[in-house]
């Protein structure tokens, strides 16, 4: 979820290549930690005068319990809205002033933030996020939490109800894993709950997980490596530490059924959405199930796009996509039909084709396509500093889930490692027809365009 | 000697001290924000222009670092130039030109395209069609190979033109699902009548769509795509002396064209009109209050800028902190002028919880109408700084980077456009605000246009008395679906 009217980063696309390119993936840092246990990252990149202040925090909806669903997410929006030295509506009027943009999001796994500034305003940023990190508590107000409920019922509305098919992740999320399960909940959370968050337990939610133990900020840019070292130890020296924020515990989620789901909705074409349970991020299969969706999907001779919309031209788009997080992914396969058509038909091309891939490798040149799609997305991810995805942002991703912030050759080798066997060994491990949920989502009044759980023979 | 030497020893001491371990040991002065240092400078490297002997405008920045390269070709083929009888051609052309080129069909094409790891994508505008491709600097020479097919050899294959066909009325279809496209239909219908490019949907109309030919494709490519009405734009990790001897061999022959002249329309007399579309059951209402603006050759462009950048161009905005963080009746909302080569709309708009509707109009018209008032020095600080100093991001990556460039091409700008850019900004004074506040931001003749759930918002709206409504319903707006023949 995201603060401001931006979307999200990109998912990853996947791919590979040879050694001399690899060294253009390495990305140097200096990695440090402060008595108070936050790690900091700094990176130096004078190719513009900007620097881009990134800052993770380890705590995502994921940490929320039943009932109380959308406190990180929340959270977030409340960051924003002034601490102990920062009035109220200064953090953007200060920063616009700055010539800075800046802007937060939240997903199941992390909170995370940035500001990106001229060169000249880099201490500014760190006045700003050491002082909301330190000094939030005695400028939040009970007013201050009941504005931002309102204002992030109105990103639900914008976002899921008011939307076509809006409703589908909330009901394919809640299907796929367990109630308890910390993926089970939409980040947005509940209209319900965000109106029973209190004020005390928004202050419990914020003393336990935003703590700088709990935090790693990352700061790429035009900078002088010691003194951006020097401004990070003296904005973040009154900042005590927290307790010790224990890793989030979930049990693994298990599909063991295959689930079919039907909703109406307002909308003129059916939509087939069909999800697995995958290896997490930067796990093994991570990778493969990234090309398996390259090569489903991934451009006009891909499998699915070609037989579904080109050939037969019975859907008007079909999407696969690894969804990386790093509990569990999610590996989706979401199709529309074209008027006429249901939702039973997309789905027999679509099992056909499962089954071609469980059980027999793609060919060199398939997998070939999809790999070096992805080495060239690595490339242009390097091009920029700031906001979501860019180099900042992504030595914090990497720091978080693999410890390494310059994970980058590494995480591409993953990809350049596959071999077509490895493909399809991959789609038969993890796209069984037995464990999988179906959604279907047709116009209101039209159930039969749903698909239906086929006859077993 | 000795008062020396202490003076002397103190002042090492200091200078030590404030160097050393005194820095960290100081609790931060949080009592206010600290100062910035002197501005960076952007320092572009030069931007080379020069035109080939075919007419063919080359427009050239290097970016070392990633290798990487951007090569944009636009054309000033678009919405205008759309025969009367076939709304809708420019994107169609668009669309097809890589759906087969050269020798290659369409799926020969997107595997090439693909394998190399390259971008190539074709899509238009109002007044321009743009092909980019984005590829590795090492598979710069196939890449260039399949944009010039792309530009000059597109196939325009009979069975492609049936599957866009349907694709496109799909989509069509589609749209009334969707409460953004209905209001953004309705709204330019509105200030624009649909004697004005504007004022159509720029993918066409279901029948247009319909009837399109391969002539038609054929003659439009035919008549707009000459050299002489193209640049090609080229940023990334390559010499000037690698890469123009490529497009000289590409683009050499390409034969030079006389382009129809086009016959700009007067634009339309801007009146107070309140529209509501029935979206029934929707959970927000999406409302564009505006009017016909200014052209990007205005000579009040960088005073509009900074002024709409107070009103609705950033968070701290009138518009957005009113609508968003005090009212909270919306998750944002904005206003911009879409400076076109024609005079592109003034717009304010926002998606608002259904039931505040009628409260959120009345916070726009108030904010629309104080604006024109005298600004607070600091806030139109706070403006032009924003705009000025966040100059330098909008130049990291080599694909935004050819963005710009593409505008030095399409309105003629001064090939010192950039770097004087942040001075032009900075010099907008506060009389030069309230000047354009009052002269373009007139609320009196603005059409308000709302999308939402008549049953709930219809009464509100009237009691305002914002000047006489029209209720229409989505297929008012946008026609009937379009059916799709199948296959």
């Amino acid at each position: 979820m995201m603060r401001r009217l931006l979307l999200t980063a990109v998912l990853l696309l996947i791919g590979g290549t040879a050694a001399a390119q690899d060294q253009l993936l390495d990305v140097p840092h200096t990695r440090f930690v402060l008595p108070n246990g936050l790690n900091v990252i700094l990176h130096q990149d004078r190719a513009t005068p900007m620097v881009s202040v990134n800052l993770w925090y380890n705590v995502g909806s994921g940490r929320e319990k039943p009932g109380r669903t959308g406190f990180a997410h929340l959270f977030e929006h409340i960051l924003f809205e002034g601490s102990a030295n920062v009035p109220e509506g200064k953090f953007d009027e200060w920063l616009e002033a700055a010539g800075g943009n800046n802007n937060g999001s939240t997903n199941s796994d992390r909170t995370n933030y940035f500001e990106d500034v001229p060169s000249n305003a880099l201490e500014l940023a760190l006045f700003l996020e050491s002082d909301r990190m330190g000094h939030l508590l005695g400028a939040m107000s009970p007013d201050k939490v009941d504005g931002q409920r309102d204002v992030v019922k109105n990103e639900r509305r914008q976002s899921y109800e008011n939307r076509p098919y809006g409703m589908a992740f909330l009901t394919l999320d809640s299907a796929m894993y367990p109630a308890s399960h910390p993926y089970s909940w939409p980040t947005i959370g509940s209209m319900e709950d965000l109106s029973a968050a209190s004020f005390d337990d928004v202050v419990e939610f914020f003393r336990i997980y935003y703590a700088p133990n709990n935090a790693s900020l990352s700061i790429a840019g035009d900078i002088d490596l010691a003194q951006a070292r020097r401004m990070v130890e003296h904005w973040f020296s009154d900042v005590p530490a927290g307790k010790p924020v224990p890793p989030v515990a979930a049990a693994p989620a298990v599909l063991t059924a295959e689930k079919r789901m039907v909703l109406e909705d307002r909308v003129q074409l059916p939509r087939l959405h069909m999800c697995w349970l995958t290896p997490p991020v930067y796990t093994p299969g991570d990778a493969e199930m990234d090309v398996v969706a390259g090569v489903l999907t991934g451009g006009k001779n891909a499998r699915l796009y070609k037989r579904l919309v080109y050939d037969l031209q019975i859907a008007q788009d079909v999407g696969a996509f690894q969804g990386s997080q790093a509990l569990s992914s999610q590996f989706c396969i979401i199709a529309t039909a074209r008027a006429g058509h249901g939702l039973g038909e997309l789905e027999t091309v679509i099992q056909e084709e499962l089954a071609r891939l469980r059980s027999e490798p793609p060919t060199d040149r398939e997998v070939a396509r999809v790999v070096n799609q992805t080495e060239a997305s690595f490339l242009s991810r390097l091009e920029r500093i700031g906001s979501f995805g860019g180099k900042a942002d992504q030595l914090n991703a990497y720091y978080w889930r693999t410890g390494n912030p310059d994970f980058f050759a590494e995480d591409l080798a993953r990809y350049k490692a596959l071999a077509p066997k490895d493909v399809s060994a991959a789609a038969a491990t993890h796209l069984r027809d037995g464990a999988r949920v179906v959604l279907s989502i047709v116009p209101n009044g039209k159930p039969e365009l749903a698909a239906a759980k086929p006859s077993t023979d | 000697m000795k008062a020396r030497m202490k003076t002397w020893m103190g002042t090492t001491l200091v200078a030590l001290g404030l160097s050393v371990g005194a820095l960290a040991a100081q609790v931060p002065d949080r009592s206010r924000p600290p100062e910035l240092g002197p501005t960076p400078a952007l320092t572009l490297p030069p931007i080379t222009r020069t035109v080939m002997p075919n007419g063919l405008t080359l427009i050239y920045m290097p970016k070392r670092g990633v290798p990487l390269v951007q090569v944009n070709v636009v054309v000033k083929a678009g919405q205008v130039h759309d025969p009367a009888h076939r709304p809708g051609l420019a994107a169609m052309t668009a669309a097809m030109l890589d759906e087969g080129a050269g020798s290659r069909d369409a799926l020969t094409l997107a595997d090439a395209v693909e394998f190399l790891g390259a971008s190539l994508s074709a899509g238009g505008g109002a007044h321009e069609t743009t092909v980019a491709l984005h590829t590795p600097l090492a598979q710069l020479d196939p890449a260039l190979e399949l944009l010039a097919d792309v530009v000059l050899r597109p196939r325009f294959d009979g069975a492609e033109l049936e599957r866009q066909r349907r694709q496109r009325l799909t989509s069509m279809a589609q749209w009334h699902d969707e409460a953004r496209a209905i209001v953004q239909v309705a709204y330019n219908a509105a200030l624009y009548g649909a004697g004005h490019p504007y004022g159509r949907m720029f993918a066409g109309t279901p029948a247009s769509v319909g009837a399109m030919t391969v002539a038609d494709l054929q003659r439009f490519h035919g008549t707009y795509f000459v050299p002489n009405n193209a640049a090609v734009i080229v940023v990334g990790d390559v010499a000037l002396d690698e890469i123009r001897p490529r497009i000289e061999r590409l683009f050499g022959a390409w034969t030079r064209g006389a382009v129809p002249a086009y016959q700009a329309p007067n634009p339309p007399r801007a009146a107070r009109q309140v529209l509501l579309v029935d979206k029934p059951g929707a959970a927000q209402s999406e409302i564009q209050i505006g009017l016909v603006g200014v052209p990007r050759n205005t000579p009040d462009y960088y005073a509009l800028v900074v002024m709409n950048t107070m009103l609705g161009g950033s968070f701290s905005s009138r518009l957005n902190q009113k609508l968003r963080e005090e009212k909270q009746y919306t998750y944002g909302a904005r206003s911009s002028f879409a400076f076109g080569l024609l005079p592109g709309p003034f717009t304010a708009s926002a998606s608002v919880q259904t039931a505040v509707t009628d409260s959120a109009l009345v916070e726009f018209l108030r904010e629309l109408n104080d604006i024109r008032q005298p600004v607070p020095d600091e806030e139109l600080t706070r403006a032009r700084n924003y705009v000025a100093l966040r100059f330098p991001g909008g130049f990291q990556a080599v694909s935004q980077i050819a963005g710009q460039l593409e505008n030095l091409y399409l309105f003629d700008l001064p090939g010192d456009y950039f770097n004087g850019y942040v001075q032009a900004v900075l010099a907008v004074t506060a009389a030069d605000v309230q000047r354009v506040a009052r002269q373009y931001v007139t609320p009196d003749r603005m059409a308000i246009v709302v999308v939402g759930d008549r049953s709930k918002v219809e009464s509100g709206i009237r009691g305002l008395r914002l000047g006489g409504m029209t209720v229409k319903s989505i297929l008012d707006v946008l026609g009937p679906v379009p059916v799709v023949g199948s296959e």
